[in-house]
């Protein structure tokens, strides 16, 4: 890693960044954007962030600090933290290749050999490789060690059968990240998985899209029968899975970071919310005048500045000495079961209008935020849901026993 | 539109420390664990005194007293940010004192105080002697402007009359800085111990059992014209002293939370129902993580209320904030601790009942979440 940047050298940077970001993060494009990578539906929506990923990468504010040789800028992670920074003040769309640049990559650039570093993470930060996770299982949501799909060697293949599901994604990727079975020996469930990283374009992999509560598509489910990956793609050895999956989750969860900068959610715009109330009628006066409105309104307005608090607490050292890992394994739990709460308040605001969905065009906002409310269910659920993060927190920050 | 949020975003702050304040937090940490065990805490709750005086001391000496004011008068020079860290970690070990109110007492006089008020006082509470609020009245309202006793111009000096409640170790204090209104303005008297017969203080019977409050009735207590702080900064000083309670409280409260919720969390661990520890219960984990979750934002907005505090608008609304998530996140984790221990935690004996009552002290003092609430709605909106 290079040397700690001065702050004048920060300072110049960032007044590029702004001047870059100011210049090219694009307008509203005319249709609707996806708050998270997790909702891209169309492909209008998919070519548009592919793009925008890619001219991100070429201007070289995404994997500003990975090494050179393997497709990054080379820089201080000081300088992608502030690039991202740039790019949150901005405004701009998310990145889409989310599970790519944020979860798979830095578990490369962590764990993965030369060759896996060399062959990966240029095509991540460009947008050319996407990437998905098959972790789910239709019989195993949240009880990820239980995992089914069956990963057996046959000279230089292993051969895959089975299904995975919830796969954002899943019908654009190139790779995935994929949590298999290679054996049912072994002292418990977890010993008997393996990690790989597998092409999705091989015979016998088929993708079925499925259609989400919201009535548009954003993942699919993927059936594995007889499929041939390269024994190569299994990454370390033979029943190292689950160590390498509960490595992923911590980034996919926020606790641990080495990443290519970027950002994947779009903090829902809490002042679009505050305004909708203003703007919403009770009895003929705004709705913001009511004061069991305008109460609920400053406790989500100071949830918020917790979280944005939290977020600026879990790294000064001297502020954390009690519990270190509390805000970092909170972070999801908390930023998730908030978004979906303030979009649920967002519905009572808008009267009988709130009987209108997507593309009526009497909806408030075309249905923005009922569709962001039944979206937010993707975060609560996805990557472990929130009753899983709070049994997470009960044991590894608050030493509870675990359940048997 | 009254902002966006470009705006909005200026009136939150964000979040700092000093080498000061964590110097302090981890001096505070042991001296409070040691000097305040909970036994300890509990032989108190019996004691006429309310605190111990040997402790007090230790604290003068510390100059924690003196931590907010000038060195011109005595004191250390740092800030109310500074002094937050300590009544965290007071609140966190119950550990009785005039802390508070002497640090309130302070701020009032140099809110308010005029030259000669200030070169009086300030050196005798950070040396020690105790100094203490009388703006409570019977009919319980929270807005500090809202003053009936009275104060009424006779001879060389003033004649009050009216009812104060919840003089925070009153009959301790070498001073008592209460609200009055004269010809209709509400101004701060300054009351020295020696002109408060005994007869006029009644000990109060308080829902946090670790304090002393006390009634003070003001008819026919006099003061010399020289013992009223300055009209026109009256507000000013009310304001002061409102958002320093809000801030010592929420801390106090922080360190409050966090206790009960440890003492829940050993119990969790260590009782067995059914054959099972019943921490293992997702009915008692959900909860308790919930209650972690609600400290810990609760604990970011009081360092942030800490950090800003001397800031014009972004300091009143961290302070507000501060006090308000405190109280839901101290009631809530007390609450649970309570029905966490089953019967037990419905007998005295329990800890939970020592931080459920100090939540609702503190809920009653200084407003609310609720009050708090609807005056950052004010603020905000």
């Amino acid at each position: 890693m290079s040397s700690r940047p001065t702050p004048a050298e920060l300072a110049d940077y960032e007044a590029q960044a702004d001047a870059w970001f100011r210049e090219n993060t694009p307008k509203d494009p005319g249709f609707m954007l996806p708050l998270t990578f997790m909702e891209v539906s169309t492909d209008q929506q998919f070519d548009f962030l592919c793009a925008w990923q890619r001219k991100v990468y070429e201007a070289g504010y995404l994997g500003a600090s990975w090494p050179v040789e393997y497709g990054g800028g080379g820089l201080h992670p000081d300088f992608q933290r502030i690039a991202t920074k740039v790019m949150k003040k901005y405004d701009g769309p998310i990145m889409l290749n989310a599970i790519g640049i944020g979860w798979a990559g830095p578990l490369i650039m962590d764990i993965g050999s030369e060759e896996e570093k060399k062959k990966y993470i240029k095509g991540m930060l460009n947008a050319e490789d996407i990437w998905c996770q098959g972790f789910s299982e239709p019989e195993n949501g949240s009880d990820l060690g239980n995992a089914q799909l069956k990963a057996v060697r046959d000279g230089d293949e292993y051969v895959l059968n089975g299904s995975k599901i919830w796969t954002s994604l899943g019908d654009r990727a190139k790779y995935m990240i994929l949590l298999a079975r290679t054996s049912n020996e072994g002292p418990n469930k977890y010993a008997g998985l393996s990690f790989f990283l597998s092409p999705m374009h091989a015979p016998g992999i088929e993708t079925r899209r499925i259609k989400k509560l919201t009535g548009e598509y954003g993942f699919v489910q993927c059936f594995f029968t007889d499929a041939r990956i390269p024994a190569e793609c299994l990454m370390g050895n033979e029943g190292d899975g689950w160590q390498i999956a509960m490595k992923t989750l911590e980034y996919e969860r926020g606790a641990k970071v080495n990443l290519a900068g970027g950002y994947f959610l779009k903090e829902l715009d809490a002042m679009g919310v505050v305004e909708l109330a203003r703007q919403s009628q009770r009895g003929g006066k705004p709705l913001l005048d009511d004061p069991v409105m305008k109460d609920r309104m400053v406790d989500f307005m100071m949830d918020i500045q917790a979280l944005n608090l939290n977020n600026q607490r879990r790294r000064m050292g001297p502020l954390v000495q009690d519990r270190p890992m509390g805000l970092a394994l909170m972070n999801k739990l908390a930023r998730t079961e908030m978004i979906r709460e303030l979009t649920e308040f967002s519905l009572s605001f808008q009267g009988t209008r709130g009987g209108y969905y997507v593309d009526d065009p009497c909806a408030v906002d075309n249905g923005y935020w009922h569709r962001s409310y039944l979206n937010s269910f993707s975060a609560t659920i996805g990557g472990g849901t929130s009753e899983i993060q709070r049994n997470i927190i009960a044991e590894h920050v608050l030493g509870l026993p675990k359940g048997r | 539109m009254a902002f966006s949020e470009g705006n909005l975003a200026d009136h939150l702050g964000a979040l700092s420390y000093s080498e000061e304040q964590i110097e302090l937090m981890d001096v505070a940490t042991n001296f409070c664990r040691d000097r305040s065990p909970i036994d300890k805490v509990r032989k108190l709750i019996e004691d006429e005194h309310g605190y111990d005086p040997a402790v007090w001391q230790e604290i003068v000496d510390l100059g924690w007293l003196g931590i907010a004011v000038p060195e011109a008068q005595g004191g250390v020079g740092l800030s109310m940010a500074e002094v937050a860290p300590i009544a965290e970690q007071m609140g966190r070990r119950l550990l009785a004192t005039p802390f508070a109110t002497c640090t309130i007492a302070a701020q009032a006089l140099l809110a308010a105080g005029d030259e000669a008020q200030c070169a009086e006082w300030l050196p005798r509470i950070v040396a020690g002697e105790v100094a203490t609020l009388a703006l409570t009245e019977p009919h319980g309202d929270w807005d500090l402007g809202h003053v009936e006793a009275t104060a009424k111009a006779s001879g060389d000096g003033y004649v009050l009359s009216g009812t104060k409640q919840f003089v925070v170790y009153a009959q301790h204090a070498a001073l008592v800085i209460a609200s009055v209104t004269v010809e209709g303005a509400v101004r701060l008297a300054l009351i020295e111990r020696s002109a408060i017969p005994d007869s006029a203080l009644r000990r109060e019977i308080i829902i946090d059992e670790t304090k002393r409050s006390y009634e003070l009735t003001l008819d026919g207590i006099t003061i010399p014209a020289s013992a009223l702080l300055d009209a026109g900064r009256s507000g000013t000083a009310l304001t002061q002293i409102e958002l320093a309670s809000a801030l010592l409280q929420a801390a106090e409260m922080c360190g409050g939370t966090q206790s009960a919720i440890d003492y829940t969390i050993e119990y969790l661990k260590t009782r067995k129902q059914f054959g099972k520890l019943i921490g293992e219960y997702q009915a008692l984990k959900h909860p308790i993580t919930n209650a972690y979750v609600g400290y810990e934002k609760a604990r970011s907005h009081m360092l942030s209320a800490a950090h800003n505090f001397g800031q014009q608008g972004v300091g009143e609304i961290a302070v507000r904030m501060a006090k308000a998530s405190a109280d839901k996140a101290y009631s809530f984790a007390a609450d649970r601790a309570v029905q966490f221990h089953g019967g037990f935690g419905f007998t005295h004996d329990c800890d939970a009942g020592l931080y459920r009552r100090s939540a609702i002290w503190h809920a009653s003092q200084y407003g609310d979440a609720a009050w708090h609430r609807a005056k950052l709605a004010d603020l905000l909106f």
